[in-house]
């Protein structure tokens, strides 16, 4: 796959289609891929890498891109094209500035998984049919894919892309069985005494280092409230413990009818803290009480929190279903 | 720094005598930036009002709070107040202590706490309040009246006579409403039309009033001064301006079997009809569920016989979009159905009728030419039962909770010109009570009794039932006499309740204008502002705002249109400065504000910005536009940034207040 | 919490009422002498669409046991559609409040109309008694991030 990529890169930039790329170069660990602009064919060749260890969207960084200017060749995986979508209807991105090549994907790998199965030092990742071949400065290791996969990625929600110009490789299909939301549905079937004990418990890892607003394509305001003064709930100086409790919630509520599961906030959690938990938890009320809604699907799409029915669901459901 | 007074009203022993407002006005005293504190027994008076004039300025006071009655009630009289001594009126809050506390609670111990903590909350918001200014938005000059009845003609000819373009929107091919039905009127006994047919024309000749008729309310957007309304004109199939009303055509149809809704039913029309004689306008309307030509296309007869070329199958509804200063409301009534009543056999006989049918059958106009006849086998009744209060003043389940006020008159007189027009006549009437104030009305009644002849019963009619002979068994209790009763009649008029009509229920969503349970509009205030709706710009005139006689309704009309007038004299009216307003260094040009703004009043913008590395960057910023914002603060909360926010309810400001009450 | 001389639980209760509608209902139920709990409060907003979530959120955390939504009945909004965007921000946030295992009888959306006040002060008993029943809030205090 890196090498088709490189190659329909290299051509972009030659053609002049493009003038820069946007992809991933090695991180700080080789398994830490990270996003990155590629400005020259040279800076293509040498840096530019693509294996499954390239779950981070690039969605987000196409905002500053597209301000910069010309335009920018961005490879995007089924679940980027989607946050890239809800970014064209936030007018946050411009479609004219962005030649997006899709790339298929079927899953991408879990460095946590991978480590808890005692896979350590690893320096590099193939992937053969259903498995993976990991390099390690103790020798190669193997995986079995479906046992390596992110969480994300199995209960991935399309691996069909949303908005693409061209295409390298098979075009995947949406997965409505994919059972992104049993573990919600499972929190839901427990007492309220559970549920509160179990996000007790994840939230009281946070650390407040903010990681998951910094990587969420949804979380792109200018400045956050959480750091504006005269929002009346950033007061860090005064020590107010009302941002520390209520940060997930709101920020939960606030990309609520625009997240579009893409995962990114639990990737990036130090703390291991299911934060794709609670956004899930907003797209399957909304898919429930208004009718199936995928941000990012149609650029188009009213959300669901800015359009309304005359025959609504009262709030009082929430008072009759489920367990108490 | 603000420097906050704070005034402790007494409003007599409204407030004193469940609160101790020394200790609230000594509470209050010692909260941050307060730096006076006091009470008085009113403080609406004049004096009231002079003592916190005075402290404004003696004590340079930047922010002001009366912990009073509802701000509804005098928050602008203190506003005013504050602003004539140079105070930015928005710098004054109210503390709600009368309505929201000390008329709720008993305790004055409990009631004291809450009204410290109900000011405090008021300080903590005006600490955080900014002079606002309210800027001015232009009046159309121009007024809508929605509904052609006697309310909306009365209303359209007052505010023309003023000198105002005035538009009536009439769903029923003319104007005229229920009272064209109507044979005579209580208690002088006047004839309807001969009332009301010359104001029918002095609309249509009016050159300041414009007819819509057979044409209904699209949308309205826009607020007071401001309003734009699409009236949808309905396809009548026949071209108003060449039509001359001859009614050729209406007797050359060959669709004769169509009942006329005019007569209620009892007798039939064409298909292409006038409602009646003195209509207005006075054009034909093809009634395309009956049509032949529009149905299938066979026909064409009125096309052929129109010397004037006015019919015009192919006709569409049309949409008029048109600019208002002010709206007025003057949907009207509708009879309940009676069908749902089974004990009055209204389904099973047909001499079982409403007074609104009784009414057709004594006009010289109706489906018997005035002589009252027995529907069913067009003989002369010599026995007739008027049963009053049928769906009135009954539980929810069966019927309406209210008195409909004009039956107990309208039946004295049915039962009057009853008597004297065929004295043979025996007449019953049942009711529960006789409702009879208002001018010359009582007098009216008891001569029904006493120079008629009437039988007035108090008592229910418990049951009608059809007997083999055509004559209707009425079983009743006469509750005097402590016994029932057993009345064979032949006719029964049910006096049915009226209910308001069913288009007013959605015309209310589309002036965001209030209704109560009944779907009555509501006043915006029951006795101080009876003919206004609480959304400015919005009038009530007629049945719409409750039942009504003739006489009421029409000085209702005039009262209403007085109030339009007042509006339309206006050349600005000044805006409510308390709307949303965008930081544009946090906006971040979502538009997710602009999808939920019901006004329109969000529109973006790419602006430059100067970044801290001296770059420029171009950027879309949201902006209101502050004489379309209405204040609601949908945007606010949609705005995930905070970038937009309310003047007089910012985040702050209600943050602020949430932290004083949970204290 | 507040606690009065005999030591028992009083909640906090704090009602976001719309200027338009449940304001006026609430003030209707005063001129009609209609009692309820003085531990209830009143913060009028223009709109119920004004209410962020924010302010629910923050009236939990500085100590409020209940939080009480009134706005115009549906259809009937003075700004049109004000209270429909409410609804489903409310409905929303409550499930989200109850997901997170935060007792769902704590928070509560009515439409109460200008001439409801008899439904302001039936609405206001029943919540407060049903509050005084829950006993005082704990959970969203504590749920922190951070949690020392």
């Amino acid at each position: 796959m890196q090498t088709e990529l490189k190659k329909r890169a290299l051509e972009l930039l030659g053609d002049g289609t493009v003038d820069r790329v946007i992809g991933w170069q090695t991180g700080e660990f080789s398994y830490d891929m990270t996003p990155a602009v590629f400005t020259s064919a040279e800076d293509v060749e040498k840096n530019f890498v693509y294996n499954d260890f390239c779950g981070a969207n690039v969605s987000k960084y196409l905002i500053k891109e597209c301000v910069k200017g010309g335009r920018i060749l961005a490879f995007l995986k089924p679940c980027d094209t989607f946050s890239f979508n809800q970014l064209l209807a936030e007018h946050r991105v411009s479609r004219e500035h962005v030649y997006i090549v899709g790339v298929a994907c079927d899953g991408m790998a879990d460095v946590q998984k991978m480590k808890a199965a005692g896979i350590d030092g690893i320096v590099g990742l193939t992937a053969e049919n259903d498995t993976y071949r990991i390099e390690t400065i103790y020798g190669d290791a193997e995986m079995k894919k479906s046992d390596a996969l992110a969480e994300r990625c199995l209960t991935c929600k399309s691996r069909r892309h949303a908005v693409h110009d061209e295409l390298i490789g098979e075009e995947g299909e949406d997965r409505p069985d994919s059972g992104r939301f049993d573990m919600v549905a499972e929190l839901e079937a427990m007492t309220a005494e559970e549920r509160y004990n179990f996000w007790r418990g994840e939230l009281s890892r946070c650390i407040r280092c903010n990681a998951c607003r910094n990587v969420c394509p949804a979380c792109t305001c200018e400045n956050c409230v959480f750091d504006n003064a005269a929002s009346g709930i950033a007061q860090k100086a005064a020590a107010d413990t009302f941002e520390e409790n209520m940060f997930h919630v709101i920020r939960a509520f606030h990309v609520a009818g625009r997240c579009t599961d893409c995962g990114e906030c639990s990737r990036v959690c130090p703390a291991h803290i299911p934060l794709h938990l609670l956004n899930r938890k907003f797209i399957k009320d909304i898919n429930e009480l208004y009718g199936p809604y995928q941000a990012g699907a149609d650029a188009g799409a009213k959300s669901p929190l800015t359009s309304y029915t005359f025959d609504d669901a009262e709030p009082s459901i929430v008072r009759e279903r489920g367990r108490e | 720094m603000q420097r906050i007074g704070v005034f402790v009203c007494h409003c007599g022993t409204n407030i004193a005598g469940t609160v101790d407002v020394k200790a609230v006005a000594e509470a209050l005293g010692r909260e941050p930036s307060v730096v006076y504190s006091t009470d008085y027994t009113y403080m609406c008076s004049e004096s009231g009002q002079n003592l916190i004039k005075d402290t404004i300025v003696s004590k340079k006071l930047t922010g002001v709070v009366i912990c009073s009655c509802s701000p509804r009630m005098h928050e602008a009289t203190f506003r005013k107040a504050a602003a004539s001594v140079g105070l930015n009126p928005y710098m004054v809050e109210i503390a709600n202590i009368r309505e929201q506390c000390s008329w709720i609670h008993k305790d004055k111990a409990e009631a004291t706490e809450k009204a410290i903590i109900l000011g405090r909350a008021a300080i903590a918001k005006v600490q955080l309040n900014t002079p606002l200014t309210a800027g001015e938005s232009p009046v159309v000059k121009r007024a809508l009246v929605i509904g052609g009845g006697i309310a909306g003609i009365q209303t359209a000819l007052d505010v023309a006579e003023a000198g105002f373009e005035v538009d009536i929107v009439e769903k029923k091919a003319t104007i005229g409403g229920k009272m064209t039905q109507i044979d005579k009127t209580f208690p002088t006994l006047d004839c309807a039309a001969c009332i009301l047919t010359p104001k029918m024309v002095d609309c249509a000749q009016n050159e300041k009033i414009k007819i819509y008729s057979y044409s209904e309310i699209e949308s309205v957007t826009g607020f007071v001064g401001n309003f734009t309304v699409k009236i949808r004109k309905k396809a009548r199939f026949v071209d108003e301006t060449k039509c001359t009303g001859c009614g050729l055509c209406t007797e050359k149809c060959p669709v004769k079997k169509v009942p006329n809704e005019f007569n209620l039913g009892m007798d039939n029309r064409r298909a292409i009809y006038i409602p009646f004689a003195q209509a207005v306008p006075k054009v034909a309307t093809i009634d395309a569920n009956y049509c032949n030509m529009l149905k299938n296309g066979k026909c064409g007869v009125c096309s052929k016989v129109c010397t004037a070329g006015a019919i015009d199958y192919k006709q569409t509804d049309t949409i008029v979009e048109e600019k208002y200063g002010a709206i007025v409301a003057a949907t009207g009534f509708n009879p309940i159905d009676v069908s749902q009543y089974g004990e009055y056999a209204y389904n099973q006989s047909k001499d079982v009728i409403t007074s609104l049918e009784f009414e057709r059958l004594t006009n010289a106009a109706g489906p018997t030419s005035g002589t009252l006849l027995r529907p069913s086998d067009g003989k002369h009744p010599h026995t007739i039962v008027f049963v009053q209060c049928v769906g009135s003043r009954c539980t929810p389940e069966k019927g309406k909770s209210y008195c409909s006020k004009i039956c107990c008159m309208y039946t004295a007189k049915h039962a009057m010109l009853t008597r004297e027009k065929y004295p043979d006549t025996d007449v019953y009437v049942f009711y529960i009570d006789v409702r009879t104030p208002g001018k010359n009305f009582d007098e009216f009644y008891r001569r029904a009794v006493e120079d008629y002849g009437v039988h007035y019963i108090k008592g229910a009619v418990g049951k009608v039932s059809p007997r083999a002979d055509g004559t209707l068994d009425v079983q009743a209790s006469d509750l005097i006499m402590g016994e029932q009763l057993h009345i064979n009649a032949d006719l029964v008029v049910l006096a049915a309740a009226i209910e308001p009509d069913k288009s007013a229920r959605p015309l209310a969503t589309m002036l965001t204008a209030s209704m109560d349970t009944n779907d009555f509009f509501t006043e915006a205030h029951p006795k101080l502002r009876p003919v206004e709706s609480p959304t400015a710009g919005v009038f009530l005139s007629g049945m719409c705002q409750g039942p009504k006689d003739i006489p009421e309704t029409v000085s209702q009309a005039s009262a209403c249109a007085a109030k339009v007038i007042g509006l339309l004299a206006k050349d600005k009216l000044s805006c409510n400065p308390c709307v949303a307003h965008s930081n544009e260094n946090m906006c971040n040009g979502c538009s997710q504000c602009a999808n939920v703004c019901p006004y329109g009043a969000i529109t973006y913008e790419e602006k430059e910005f100067r970044m801290p590395d001296r770059t420029t960057r171009i950027r879309r910023v949201a902006s209101v536009n502050p004489a379309v914002c209405q204040g609601c603060g949908a945007c606010t909360v949609t705005c995930p940034s905070g970038a937009m926010d309310l003047y007089g309810f910012s985040n702050r400001q209600i943050m602020s207040e949430v932290d004083a009450i949970c204290k | 919490m507040q606690v009065n001389d005999k030591t028992e639980f009083v909640p906090k209760i704090v009602a976001f009422c719309c200027n338009w509608c449940s304001y006026a209902g609430a003030d209707l139920s005063g001129t009609n002498r209609l009692q309820y709990p003085a531990n209830v409060k009143i913060i009028r907003v223009p709109c119920s669409c004004r209410v962020n979530p924010m302010f629910i959120l923050r009236a939990f955390q500085r100590g409020a046991d209940g939080v009480i939504i009134c706005g115009c009945h549906p259809g009937d909004c003075h700004y049109t559609t004000g209270n429909f965007y409410a609804r489903r921000r409310m409905t929303l946030l409550f499930s989200m409040l109850d997901y997170l295992g935060i007792e769902r009888k704590r928070t509560r959306v009515e439409w109460v109309s200008a001439a409801e006040g008899a439904k302001f002060a039936a609405t206001m008993n029943d919540f407060a008694a049903q509050i005084n029943e829950l006993g005082p809030n704990r959970r969203l205090e504590d749920l922190r991030c951070r949690q020392n």
